[in-house]
């Protein structure tokens, strides 16, 4: 609990709030000391009289004093919330733990209970308890911790079962620790945050309850801060002003009892993430701008991608997350984009759409497809051209579609939007995309829901919903990352046959087998910039950059049996954290000075059709 | 959908039982003798033994639940020991007023919630921050204080609308509407604030799934892809919210019926409970749990329309 400490001491606003219940609490402890006038000293002269020097918040019926009302009134409220917690607490902590350490027949005994007891209408069951104890207030708050108790022991229930799972928690049981023993020392300490957060909102309603039932004239009869403002109702024409001190002082002690297990809660997920949320980095200077990339363009060009520079708010600071990426495609051709994650593939893949995430900026260079700048086209214009002309391939097939309505609803909804036929010309069209996508019972899957899809299946059904507006280029997006192996060779045999049927395809990877398989051109990203680029087979030959060798030599279909697969060790720098000249510096066997100094620029190699971003070349 | 509601009927007989069990077993656990409890130290032994009589507090509980059990499932609940109607009659009598008031505060949270969260969540900066004040407050300040201070405002210094008092529909339409106008605002405002948070985050939830990039990735202008797809997904976890803020305006019907003098369920709950009178509260916590049953019921069978993975 200590960290939580700390950590719940970080917070301003928390820690005012805590300070402040204290400070109530004290003042209710010591009412006699403090009130300038006992609960029901009667001053007839001054009933219902605003502030004035005798009656600093004025005074109520019979001229009571409302300051020393709303202070002895604390007792009654703050006595029924407190035992409303403590029973709260006692009943719903060890019915949690048990259930969640045990689990079995007890568990589903409290499970079921908290489901029941939702259902229970609280308010009337205080009521009858009411009826029946007129004015014992202390019973019916008693009632409802024990009522509420159910749902904490549900939530304690699963904070213990994620402890028990853990491994030290496993070992204790395992080295033989008495039950009770690993109860008291590893479970209750780790779930105590949960239990405190839980107890303080379920104290910020007892408070809102017991002031309610004192304003019907249900509770009890002694001052409380209920009956405050059951008075000020009576007199509201009189002497509306009553109703301030005792509302302010009921809003403001729920609040600050809100905001201490906000900032309970918070703390914890502090501790548990290890991030600190609402503090800030502190600025950063924004690191060096890549090298512009300005190979000639190929002049029958389907797609150009020129120097493409996007940069992201990191810690608030534009930071460039791909720099001076170029390469082009022609109509038919297929080109892969391999690197590991991080080096900024999917961005350069988004860009290609003009669609970046929010707040991202292309700072230089373009993208044209066909004779549209795709980075400077108009809304209309670049919604015709994405799912038009450029079909989309997803990296999640079945997240990739919407839960929500079927398989073929969806296909439709893009076959309409790119021919803008009707409804049942769109049905018709569907099916025959799901048909042109080789799935085995089209209407079947037409009327199916993703989650009932088959991971492949889905798939096929996203390239079927790609293919509505008969597109001239394709962009995959890791298209069989998260399929079985066999279902990727299928889905892959699918687009090299749209492939042979003339459509382009740029497909992002890092699968080298994927990439051979279907592609004529390979491009090579790290840390946000092309480092190579080459026809498939020459780079696979004689790879040139460092960073290229090593990503050939890591890819498990190289491997060779009894040797170790040789690990490129070391991690993409992060955008905000990439070194100024080559970013591969700090991975790369072969770094000289000459590495460190500037950026490097990509470069034509000698050999035709291939260019790299490496200082040492020659030197190679 | 079958499957649903007998999984709901499977909870809620045990609810029902366990819920009129509570309020006989209360009687049976007063120390020394409930009667005298109730009526206070000065009642007379006569009127003692008479409610002792009445309330058949001199025999034994299981006898005396199921009596009452038997008498309840062909519709008696009792006689009210105070008014000496019938509790049914004055049930029924009294249903009309609950039912409007809390179908017009669950519109108005549901409209104004679900408004407030999806413009927080297209348009972020302070509307979000407004949502995060107003479910913070909605939290804090009491139903019972709000609506006083709407009185005062506007009833007391602006006479628009009735302080208190409620005129039924069939009597005047323009005088049922006024006269539910400040009550429904004292419960439907809070009653939004949990409502604009969960749209809130179902939509940015929904936002940052991949079908949507996909949907944009397809060409599906923006407003179809808010309109049709996000909003349609973000819904199903609002309807469940929905239904806990059924659940929460139940209870403070007791509350506001008795701030406006609303001749509604609520009311008549808290004058029973003042009078003693525990045939009738005992009936309403019956009835009430029943509405609970029901609305949750209802909310699982539009949760299971909207959400194709539990209807297929």
């Amino acid at each position: 609990m200590n960290g939580v400490a700390a950590r719940f001491a970080r917070r301003p606003l928390a820690v005012v709030s805590l300070g402040y219940l204290l400070l109530v609490v004290a003042v209710t402890l010591f009412a006699g000391r403090i009130a300038p006038y006992p609960p029901d000293r009667q001053d007839l002269g001054a009933a219902l009289t605003g502030p004035s020097r005798a009656h600093l918040l004025g005074a109520g019926e019979l001229g009571r004093d409302v300051l020393s009302r709303m202070i002895y009134g604390g007792r009654a409220t703050l006595l029924a919330v407190l035992v409303t917690m403590v029973v709260f607490t006692l009943a719903g902590v060890p019915a949690g733990i048990l259930a969640g350490y045990r689990g079995g027949r007890f568990d589903r005994f409290v499970l079921t209970s908290a489901d029941l007891m939702f259902a229970i209408p609280v308010m009337i069951v205080l009521l009858v308890v009411l009826a029946i104890f007129p004015n014992n207030e202390v019973a019916a708050m008693a009632v409802s911790g024990l009522l509420g108790a159910p749902g904490l022991a549900r939530v304690v229930r699963s904070a213990t079962l994620g402890v028990r799972e853990e491994l030290y928690v496993r070992a204790a049981v395992a080295s033989g620790l008495r039950d009770t023993v690993i109860l008291r020392r590893h479970v209750l300490p780790r779930v105590t945050g949960t239990i405190l957060v839980q107890v303080s909102m379920f104290g910020a309603g007892a408070v809102l309850l017991e002031t309610g039932l004192g304003f019907l004239g249900l509770g009890t009869t002694a001052a409380s801060w209920g009956n405050l403002v059951g008075e000020a109702s009576r007199n509201l024409g009189t002497l509306p002003w009553l109703l301030i001190p005792s509302g302010v002082l009921i809003i403001t002690v729920i609040l600050a009892i809100n905001l201490v297990g906000d900032g309970l809660r918070d703390a914890l997920a502090e501790r548990q993430n290890g991030v600190t949320t609402g503090t800030r980095r502190p600025a950063r200077t924004p690191p060096a701008a890549s090298t512009p990339d300005d190979t000639p363009p190929a002049p029958d060009a389907l797609l150009e991608v020129r120097d493409l520079t996007v940069t992201l708010p990191i810690d608030g600071v534009p930071t460039e997350v791909i720099g001076g990426v170029s390469f082009d495609l022609r109509p038919g051709e297929a080109l892969g984009i391999v690197g590991e994650s991080g080096c900024g593939k999917t961005v350069t893949a988004s860009a290609l759409l003009g669609l970046l995430p929010p707040g991202a900026a292309i700072t230089r260079g373009g993208v044209r497809f066909r004779d549209t700048d795709l980075t400077r086209a108009s809304a209309a214009q670049a919604r015709r051209i994405r799912g038009g002309a450029i079909g989309w391939i997803s990296q999640d097939p079945i997240a990739g579609l919407d839960p929500s309505f079927t398989a073929g609803a969806q296909v439709a909804e893009a076959v309409r939007l790119h021919t803008g036929c009707g409804r049942r010309e769109a049905r018709r069209k569907a099916l025959d995309l799901l048909e042109r996508v080789r799935l085995t019972d089209p209407p079947r899957v037409y009327r199916s829901y993703p989650h009932q899809l088959s991971g492949g299946m889905a798939q096929r059904v996203g390239i079927a919903a790609a293919l509505a507006g008969d597109p001239a280029l394709l962009i995959a997006d890791e298209p069989t990352t998260a399929l079985d192996v066999t279902v990727q060779a299928e889905i892959l045999d699918l687009l090299r046959e749209l492939r042979r049927a003339g459509t382009a395809i740029v497909l992002i990877t890092h699968d080298w087998g994927v990439l051979a398989d279907l592609c004529d051109t390979a491009v090579v990203m790290y840390a946000g910039q092309v480092v190579e680029r080459a026809p498939v087979a020459a780079m696979v030959a004689a790879p040139v950059h460092p960073y290229t060798g090593a990503l050939l030599r890591s890819d498990p279909h190289h491997a060779v049996r009894g040797e170790p697969l040789p690990v490129l060790a070391g991690a993409v720098p992060a955008p905000a954290d990439r070194p100024t000249g080559c970013h591969f510096q700090n991975r790369c066997p072969r770094v000289t000075d000459g590495c460190r100094d500037r950026p490097i620029a990509i470069r034509p190699l000698p050999e035709g059709d291939r260019t790299a971003r490496c200082a040492r070349i020659g030197a190679i | 959908m079958i499957r649903i509601v007998l999984r709901r009927l499977a909870v809620a007989i045990p609810v029902l039982l366990l819920v009129s069990l509570i309020t006989f077993v209360l009687a049976d656990l007063v120390p020394g003798d409930a009667a005298r409890s109730i009526l206070g130290a000065n009642a007379t032994d006569a009127q003692v033994t008479a409610l002792t009589e009445q309330l058949g507090l001199n025999r034994p509980l299981p006898v005396r639940y199921g009596s009452w059990l038997a008498a309840a499932l062909h519709g008696d609940l009792g006689t009210s020991i105070f008014t000496g109607e019938p509790v049914s009659r004055a049930m029924l009598d009294r249903f009309p007023a609950t039912v409007s008031l809390i179908a017009g505060a669950v519109l108005l949270a549901g409209l104004l919630g679900a408004g407030l969260g999806i413009a927080s969540a297209l348009r972020g900066g302070w509307l979000g921050r407004a949502v995060d004040v107003i479910a913070l407050l909605g939290m804090a300040v009491p139903g019972f204080w709000f609506a006083l201070v709407l009185v005062t405002l506007f009833a007391v210094r602006l006479p628009l609308f009735p302080a208190t008092g409620y005129t039924p529909f069939t009597d005047s339409p323009v005088g049922w509407f006024e006269s539910l106008v400040l009550p429904v605002l004292t419960l439907g405002i809070p009653a939004a604030a949990p409502v604009a948070k969960q749209t809130r985050d179902g939509v940015l939830t929904e936002l940052g799934r991949p079908y949507v990039h996909v949907l944009r990735a397809r060409g599906v202008p923006e407003r179809l892809v808010i309109l049709k797809h996000v909003l349609r997904n973000a819904a199903a976890p609002v309807v469940t919210v929905l239904g806990i803020v059924v659940v929460v305006l139940l209870g403070g019907t007791v509350l506001a019926e008795s701030v406006f003098v609303v001749p509604g369920l609520g009311g008549l709950a808290v004058s029973a409970t003042a009078a003693h009178d525990i045939p009738t509260i005992q009936a309403i916590a019956v009835l009430f749990t029943v509405i609970v049953m029901v609305v949750n019921l209802l909310i699982e069978m539009v949760y299971a329309m909207v959400n194709p993975k539990v209807r297929t």
